[in-house]
This record gives C-alpha cells, sequence and structure tokens, in this order.
C-alpha cells in the first residue's frame, strides 16, 4: 500500500474546490435548517441555478464572468422567493416536500433535451473559463508546497474561494448574533410565538430563505468555477451529502458547516484511495476494488445514521442542546 | 387555607364599569376593545358567536366558561391568530378585523398562550430581548452593523433584567428556557409580554398546571399589571381566582355570552350556574348527561 500517495490525495481534498463549494452549501443551509428551522431538502437546486446561472450568463449571453457569477446569485434569489410564497405560510414540512420537488424540477429542466441549445442536456456546460482565466492576477507558474501545490490557475480558484468562503463566514457570524438572528433563532423554537411578540414571522423565514440560498449558489459557482457543469452532479443525494456535512459540524453553529464539509470531503477522499488499496494488497479480500470505491457511499450512510443518533447536536453543537429534545 | 383566603378578600376592585343594566353586550365606560357579531364555526361548529361584547380599560376582566365555550377561540380571533367568517371588533377604537396577529402585537396588545411557548434554545435573556418591539438590529442590513443597534440592545437587555429581577428569573438568565420548570416558563411567558410594554395583555389559562404558591405570585402580577395602568383579559377556569382578582367577568358557553358583570354579581347568575358552574352537583353525571338513566325512577 502507497500510504504516501493515500495521504497526499487526502490533503489535496483539504483545499479543493468540493470542498469550499460543500462548505457554503452548508453555510447556506444552516441559516436555513439551523437557525431558521426551514426544512430545505432542495439545497441541491440552489447550488445548481447559481452553477448553471453562472455558465449559461457566460456561454449564452456573453456576461463577463463577474457578472455571470451574479447572475447565479439573482436566480437564487427568484428560486427562494418562488419557493417561499407558497409553503413558508405552511408548516415545516410542506416546506421539504416542496423544495425537494422544486430541485428535481429543476435538474430536469436542466437534462431534458428540450433546452439543449442553452443548457447542454446531458453533456452539461463546459468552456467557459476564458473570462474567468483572463482576470487571473496571477502570473503563470506554480504555487504552494506539498500536496498543497497548484498552477495559476487552479491558485486563483482557491484564492477566490477562500475570500468568498471567508466573507460568508463573517456574514453569516454577524447576522446569526444580531437581533436579526435571535429573531430567526426564536422562529425556528416557535414561530407563533414569535408572530405574538409582533415580529412579521413570513418576512423573517423569507429572508432566511433568501440569505441562505444565495450563499448556498455562490457555493454551486464556486464548484463550477475551476470545471464543468453538470446535472448529474446536482441529483438529491448531493442534497443529502451537504446535509451530511452540515449536521456533522453541528446545525446550529456558524463553523460547524466549514467543519463538517472539511471532514466530509477529507474522510471522502481517503476512504476512496485507501479501501481500493485495501482490497489490491489482500486485506479486504471480500470485495472488488471497484465494489470498495462505492462502499465508502455506505459508510458516509452509516455514519450520519450514527451521528444523528449520538451526536444530534454535531461536532460544534452546545452540548446543552442535548438535554432538551422537544 | 384560612389564611389565604382571608388576603383574597383584600384585593381592591374596580366598579361602575358598566352603562345601564347589567346583561350581556351590556356598554361599558370606557371600552378598549369592542365585538360585533363575530362569528366562526369550524365545520358544522359553531365554535364562536357574539353579539355584541366589550371590554372595560385598564381593569382585568376573566373569560369563563366551560370547555369548548370558545374561550381560546376568541382569543386566537382578537389577537389575529384566527380568522372569523364574519364579524368586526375594534381596539382603541381602531378596526382591527383581518389585521394579521404581527401587526396587532405592534399596536400594543400581547398576549399569552395556554400551552407556554417559550423558546426553549433561547436563554432567558434572549427570550425576554425578544419580547421588545422597535429594534433596530431586527432589520437585516442595519444587523450586520452592530455599532448601530448595540447601545439599544444594552437598553433592551437592562430593562429586560428588571423584569426577570420582578419575575424572580434574573439569576437564570443565562440558562435556555428549555431549562425552566413549567411554572417558571409561565412566567417567563408574562414577563416577555411585558417586554413591549403593552396597553392590553391577553393571558390564556395562565395558572394552568402552575403549584399553589407559584399561583399566588402570579396572581400579584397580574394585579400589578392593572396597577400599572394595563388593561388585563384572561381565560381561567379556577373560579376562586377569578372572584379573586377579575373586575369584570364574562361568561361564554357555545360560543355565546351567556353573562357577564361583577364576579359576585355573575357567580348568582342562574344562566352561569346552569352552564358553568353547575346546577346537578348532587346528581349522578350519567343522569345529568342523559346516557345513563337514572336509577331511582
Amino acid at each position: 500500500m502507497d500510504w504516501g500517495s493515500i495521504l497526499s490525495n487526502t490533503a489535496q481534498q483539504l483545499l479543493s474546490p468540493a470542498t469550499m463549494a460543500f462548505a457554503l452549501a452548508a453555510l447556506g443551509l444552516a441559516i436555513h435548517f439551523g437557525f431558521a428551522g426551514l426544512l430545505n431538502m432542495g439545497i441541491a437546486g440552489f447550488m445548481a441555478v447559481g452553477a448553471y446561472g453562472y455558465a449559461i450568463s457566460i456561454l449564452t449571453f456573453g456576461f463577463p464572468w463577474w457578472a455571470a457569477a451574479l447572475v447565479g446569485i439573482f436566480a437564487s434569489v427568484i428560486l427562494a422567493i418562488i419557493m417561499g410564497i407558497p409553503t413558508l405560510r405552511l408548516r415545516g414540512d410542506y416546506l421539504a416536500i416542496v423544495t425537494i420537488a422544486g430541485a428535481e424540477i429543476l435538474r430536469l429542466l436542466f437534462l431534458t433535451t428540450a433546452n439543449q441549445e442553452i443548457t447542454g442536456s446531458a453533456d452539461g456546460l463546459f468552456g467557459y473559463h476564458a473570462s474567468f482565466r483572463a482576470a487571473n492576477p496571477f502570473p503563470e507558474g506554480t504555487y504552494g508546497f506539498g500536496p498543497w501545490t497548484y498552477n495559476e490557475v487552479e491558485f486563483w480558484v482557491l484564492i477566490l474561494g477562500l475570500i468568498l468562503l471567508g466573507l460568508a463566514v463573517l456574514f453569516v457570524w454577524r447576522l446569526i448574533n444580531s437581533p436579526w438572528g435571535r429573531v430567526i433563532k426564536g422562529i425556528r423554537e416557535d414561530e407563533d410565538a414569535v408572530r405574538a411578540l409582533g415580529k412579521n414571522v413570513f418576512s423573517y423565514k423569507m429572508q432566511a430563505l433568501i440569505i441562505g440560498g444565495v450563499i448556498a449558489a455562490i457555493g454551486g459557482i464556486v464548484y463550477a468555477l475551476p470545471s464543468a457543469v453538470n446535472p448529474n452532479v446536482y441529483v438529491t443525494s448531493l442534497t443529502f451529502f451537504v446535509w451530511t456535512a452540515l449536521l456533522l459540524g453541528g446545525a446550529a453553529t456558524v463553523f460547524g458547516p466549514l467543519l463538517g464539509a472539511i471532514i466530509f470531503w477529507v474522510l471522502q477522499a481517503f476512504l476512496s484511495n485507501v479501501l481500493p488499496a485495501l482490497v489490491s494488497s489482500g486485506i479486504m479480500p471480500f470485495v472488488t476494488a471497484t465494489q470498495a470505491a462505492t462502499l465508502r457511499y455506505v459508510l458516509v450512510g452509516v455514519g450520519l445514521v450514527l451521528l444523528v443518533v449520538f451526536r444530534p447536536q454535531g461536532i460544534l453543537g452546545d452540548k446543552r442542546e442535548l438535554t432538551f429534545v422537544k | 387555607m384560612s389564611s389565604s383566603s382571608q388576603k383574597l378578600q383584600s384585593v381592591e376592585k374596580t366598579t361602575g364599569l358598566h352603562v345601564g343594566e347589567i346583561e350581556p353586550g351590556v356598554k361599558k365606560v370606557d371600552p378598549i376593545i369592542t365585538i360585533d357579531k363575530v362569528h366562526r364555526q369550524f365545520g358544522g361548529l359553531t365554535a364562536v358567536d357574539v353579539d355584541h361584547l366589550e371590554i372595560p380599560r385598564g381593569v382585568i376582566t376573566a373569560l369563563i366558561g366551560p370547555n369548548g365555550a370558545g374561550k381560546t377561540t376568541l382569543f386566537n380571533l382578537l389577537t389575529g391568530f384566527d380568522k372569523p367568517d364574519t364579524g368586526e371588533w375594534t381596539f382603541d377604537g381602531d378596526n382591527i378585523a383581518g389585521v394579521p396577529a404581527y401587526k396587532l402585537a405592534q399596536k400594543g396588545q400581547v398576549r399569552t398562550f395556554q400551552l407556554t411557548k417559550a423558546l426553549g434554545l433561547l436563554t432567558v435573556l434572549e427570550n425576554m430581548k425578544l419580547g421588545a418591539k422597535h429594534q433596530t438590529g431586527e432589520r437585516f442590513l442595519s444587523s450586520l452593523f452592530p455599532f448601530i443597534w448595540k447601545k439599544q440592545d444594552d437598553e433592551i437587555a437592562e430593562k429586560a433584567m428588571g423584569l426577570l429581577k420582578k419575575f424572580k428569573l434574573d439569576a437564570k438568565k443565562d440558562d435556555f428556557a428549555a431549562s425552566l420548570s413549567g411554572g417558571q416558563r409561565k412566567l417567563l411567558e408574562m414577563a416577555r409580554a411585558l417586554m413591549s410594554d403593552p396597553e392590553l395583555v391577553m393571558l390564556d389559562e395562565p395558572m394552568a398546571g402552575v403549584n399553589p404558591a407559584l399561583t399566588q405570585s402570579l396572581l400579584d402580577h397580574i394585579l400589578d399589571l392593572k396597577k400599572e395602568g394595563m388593561t388585563v383579559l384572561f381565560v381561567e377556569h379556577d373560579m376562586h381566582m377569578v372572584s379573586h382578582i377579575a373586575d369584570w367577568v364574562v361568561v361564554l358557553a357555545e360560543g355565546r355570552v351567556v353573562a357577564e358583570g361583577p364576579p359576585d354579581v355573575v357567580m348568582k347568575n342562574p344562566a352561569v350556574i346552569d352552564a358553568y358552574l353547575g346546577s346537578h352537583q348532587d346528581v349522578d353525571l350519567g343522569a345529568v348527561t342523559g346516557r345513563i338513566p337514572k336509577v331511582s325512577e
């Protein structure tokens, strides 16, 4: 077994665009679920409108990359409003049903051949990088060290991703520790009580849905920045992976989603490297190498179950929250 | 009990609230709420059917009636948590029919719930702060800049601590509300309601499930509200307490106002005894409901 390459591959994942994208999406979901109590099961849809909004704006309308990113963000605001207006007046479970359906409808709209010209159908969208790479402030060369060595394009993605992530964390932290955050946490606990205290609950829930949706869409854009947009990425299991990352770190925390996304991806990278290696070195003779690579999803599922049962508040969650199960 | 019942008699009542002869729907000298022809039906069941009712200002009014009389439904209608099929009602002279709950709360009409709604995973102090009105920091954009709202937030915290001290919850300010006992949650909910400096406080069964010692202090708090110039409307089942603190009693049965008046008058009203207090205490309950044939006949 080549431990060197296993560990190096694992370490690389720590700062990958996927990790940053998940951290952003999980942070958006933390606003939805962790703080406002909105059961959004369609976070993949918000990431998809961000990514597609970005790619379509460049490929079809020839926007510069930053304007395209703004279009992606704007699209997520529209999506939040469309989903929120009919459902935010209802009980939380309905939002879950509508959002999961909404995300699937979006994915199928992106997938259908009827819109092939614009969405690329099953092939997805690619080759939209010119404007983004032209804006790269870093000259050609290699940056970083050890497993974290990048060319100038990868480095530009990394730096931009980190800046966006940092800003998003600061933004959410400020928001949550303000009277605004107090109101949405109150709504999570009991919206009728908050209504009785004179707060416009519908408006606050809508604001939370939009803000979380925008952060998730930024995650989708970061995911799309270095590579391509493919409809097979924005499936329901993406939503569940983001949920896993969120619950792992702690739903009602600001840094939990960040930590959860890192653990989720680093663990994925580690397992996808180590499991096939175990098979080829004869330690796990009962599965094939291909099966071993898929085994990680089974392990993620088992991990999520154990987590929800034994540490529902997540790694960074407040221990006291465990004591008071509603 | 003898000492406490002596204490019960010592509360001074406000009188002379009505104009003309006492009857259901009688005019008040200074009503804070007037209700006209409010009708609410759930399927085939008429929950509330109030022709005319006025709630007097600055005093304590009790709303009593048997289970299912429509007390909580009337509460929900008045506070905007439910919408009537027909009817009009005013608060402070303004027509408030169809006004959403949060706007009514901003107008100075605040309520508590029969099943206490403490916000469990917020601390006691955060619960209190949430009650304050007109907070700059609750607006999305200004919430991002603490220097805009910090001063106001500190003032709110100071006011909250004052109230918590009065309700003997100040030692618990950093605990989650979920860690409070049922009675303490009732106190917290009431204290939180007072953070908004309301004109009218509506309490839905404030004494339900509260031990006798705490009941006494809750009663004192309610009497304090009146002393501070607030109007109190509360739902209660315990007639002892109603006659102790209420200046005016409204009796609902099957959604209608069957009687109203000062407590001592209402208690003697045959309609009230019939509908609520019970005229059949000495008769087998099965015989009263008619489900079981009387044995003696």
